[in-house]
């Protein structure tokens, strides 16, 4: 094994962590999809996992549980919300590119959720959640609906505009969640802000 | 291998979690085939059996199994020492009874048909082998029990131990799972709150806040136990 | 692992996994750039064909496709709209209706008549010029394991829920939510504990 594989450094509860949290995900689009009409993203409980992967597992672990998921996804499993699986979700439907908005997203948070640790003060981590778990994840999302469908960009947006509330109360939910996850077990994810004084010490030597 | 080497052998060995005392000064030297341990909840029994392949470090003390320091040489322990758990369903990680029971082996680096080979064979003797291609998650309880055991037993450890291996398990199972215990050629330690499981054992450890209290054979030790309880 | 996979013995069938995959890739870019409506008639006629040749019903698809196409409703309208209402406007629109057609069966069919171990294959020989940075066991270690753990966290999910009816439906999403989710990380400490145990070392 080489130290620089992605891999390294992941010790056995780390893989156990991360095949439980893909598998969480998957669990999360089980329960049958609440579609909102004719829409492109069925509104699940899976975005929810992804987002708490984030905040719970961090940005490395979450990341690997999502990027998990979507490979067993892709390879065919139904493991999509409705039961959804195969390579046209991240090819050619219009909601091909949300896929891809999870990786950035579950990223986004698990590094912002490091700093904001081991306080989590709420509404610092509802801006994280939402940069993450919303801002990153249309980012990629709604550009991809609008080249799939040959569509202008707003006309993309105002169609993703509709996932929104849903979205916004899945953020609460993650930001409640984590919060008690963090308290009942501890050391997740490292801390960012751990030393203050290091970086001034770094500067007086250099 | 020196004599005195062989066995289990604990010596001054104490263990605390996050400042807890959980083991105090305990010395032990395992040699007995059949060993039981018993003790109150939370007296420190799961945390003493963990140690014996590992799992846990003791963070006073050493542990050896068969000359091998646990601390130093965990690798070369676990390949003497198999380990059952209590949830059958948290032991077992890979998706079918025969991938689950080949996995051990692969991580042995052996090549594909001698893992072919012991894994029909322990599949066998487990009677599992018309399960090889169910999901591990369709299988009983039992079931699932008596796959954690094969799994464990394919890769030939010299020790098996089993912390509450029957806890989960109806009356019928827990005699199954009881009766392939005994009748191992291995060394065999199983932690257990039912007294019944240790019919037939050559020696009973009872733990109770963290200290050895009673050590002795079946009878003598349980009958302090009891009193304890009492 | 079935997945979403239809057993057959078709070319298509038959074909390797990786074969597939760089024809579907071609074909995208291809009907992508498609702007006469005849050649994208032809291609649809071919869609079906490959349907025919794979044996698969093209309603096979219409599970998985068929929420897709619900979005032309949306955006077949915006279009028109956006080009004015003209002629030119519902030939474009009725030119990305089809391309998305075409594009979404052809990538459905290719998981319609590959098996999910043959698409994992495919993925790691494409993963292996970068060897350096994923180690390929851990990768077929944590596939494995998460395909293990997914009926495990379905059970956890469903006792929580169960537990929530038999106190009387009670309890928001955050009260279910928690139990699930410290109930999936014990779990995940405990198969740590049994990878440990046989022999994986950290
Ligand atoms: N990983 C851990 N972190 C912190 N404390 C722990 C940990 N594991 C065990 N303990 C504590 O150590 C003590 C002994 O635990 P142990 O599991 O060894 O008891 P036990 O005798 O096996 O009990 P039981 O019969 O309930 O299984 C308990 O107080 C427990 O809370
Ligand atoms: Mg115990």
């Amino acid at each position: 094994m080489t130290a620089r594989s992605a891999f390294a450094r992941l010790s056995v509860r780390d893989l156990a962590q991360i095949a439980i949290f893909a598998a969480l995900i998957a669990a999360l689009g089980f329960p049958g999809a609440l579609s909102l009409g004719a829409s492109t993203v069925p509104i699940t409980f899976q975005t929810l996992g992804v987002m708490l992967a984030g905040a719970i597992l961090g940005a490395r672990k979450g990341f690997l549980a999502v990027l998990l998921l979507l490979v067993l996804a892709a390879a065919g499993l139904p493991l999509l919300s409705g039961g959804r699986g195969g390579l046209v979700w991240f090819t050619t439907s219009p909601s091909a590119g949300y896929p891809y908005g999870w990786l950035l997203g579950v990223v986004v948070i698990g590094a912002l959720t490091a700093w904001l640790l081991p306080r989590y003060p709420f509404w610092p981590a509802l801006g994280a959640t939402v940069l993450g778990g919303i801002v990153a994840v249309y980012l990629i999302g709604v550009p991809v609906t609008a080249i799939n469908l040959g569509l202008p960009l707003w006309a993309a947006a105002v169609d993703s505009a509709k996932f929104l509330p849903g979205d916004l109360v899945k953020v609460v939910v993650t930001v409640l969640v984590a919060k008690q996850v963090h308290r009942a077990y501890p050391g997740l994810i490292t801390p960012r802000r751990t030393a203050p004084v290091s970086l001034p010490a770094v500067d007086a030597r250099a | 291998m020196s004599v005195s080497a062989a066995g289990i052998r604990f010596e001054g060995v104490t263990h605390d979690f996050d400042g807890q005392p959980v083991l105090r000064g305990i010395d032990l030297h395992l040699t007995e085939r059949r060993i039981g341990i018993v003790g109150a909840n939370g007296s420190g029994k799961s945390t003493l059996a963990r140690m014996i392949n590992g799992l846990v470090t003791p963070t006073g003390g050493t542990v050896t199994v068969n000359g091998l320091d646990v601390r130093r040489q965990a690798k070369l322990v676990r390949r003497e020492v198999g380990f059952i758990f209590t949830n059958p369903d948290n032991q077992i990680v890979m998706p079918t009874v025969q991938e689950d029971v080949a996995f051990t082996l692969r991580r042995r680096g052996l090549d594909a048909t001698e893992i072919a080979a012991r894994t029909s064979e322990a599949l066998d003797r487990f009677g599992l082998t018309d399960l090889a291609e169910r999901p591990a998650h369709r299988l009983s309880g039992g079931q699932k029990q008596l796959l954690a055991l094969a799994a464990v037993l394919v890769a030939g450890p010299s020790i098996v131990v089993a912390d509450e291996p029957t806890t989960l398990l109806d009356a019928r199972n827990t005699r199954l799972i009881t009766g392939l215990l005994v009748s191992l050629t291995q060394q065999v330690i199983v932690v257990t709150h039912d007294l019944e499981v240790l019919d037939g054992f050559d020696r009973v450890i009872v733990v109770d806040e963290g200290r050895v209290v009673a050590d002795d054979v079946p009878t003598t030790a349980l009958a302090a136990y009891l009193s304890l309880l009492s | 692992m079935i997945g979403l996979y239809r057993p057959g013995t078709s070319l298509l069938h038959r074909a390797p996994a990786l074969l597939k995959l760089g024809l579907l890739a071609v074909a995208m870019v291809l009907v992508g750039l498609v702007a006469d409506p005849l050649v994208l008639a032809g291609e649809l006629a071919a869609v079906v064909l490959l349907y025919a040749l794979a044996g698969i019903p093209p309603t096979a698809a219409w599970p998985q496709i068929g929420p897709i196409l619900w979005i032309l409703l949306f955006a077949v309208p915006v279009q028109v709209l956006v080009a004015g209402g003209s002629v030119e406007g519902w030939t474009t629109a009725g030119l990305m209706a089809g391309r998305l057609l075409v594009a979404v069966a052809l990538a459905a069919l290719f998981t319609l008549t590959t098996t999910v171990t043959a698409v994992l294959e495919a993925f790691q020989i494409l993963l292996r010029p970068f060897h350096r940075w994923v180690d390929a066991d851990r990768v077929g270690l944590l596939v494995a394991l998460t395909i293990r753990c997914i009926p495990l966290v379905a059970e956890i999910v469903r006792e929580v829920l169960d537990a929530r009816r038999a106190r009387g439906a009670q309890g928001s999403v955050v009260a279910l939510a928690v139990p699930v989710v410290v109930r999936s990380l014990y779990a995940a400490d405990a198969i740590g504990e049994a990878l440990a145990a046989r022999g994986l070392d950290d």
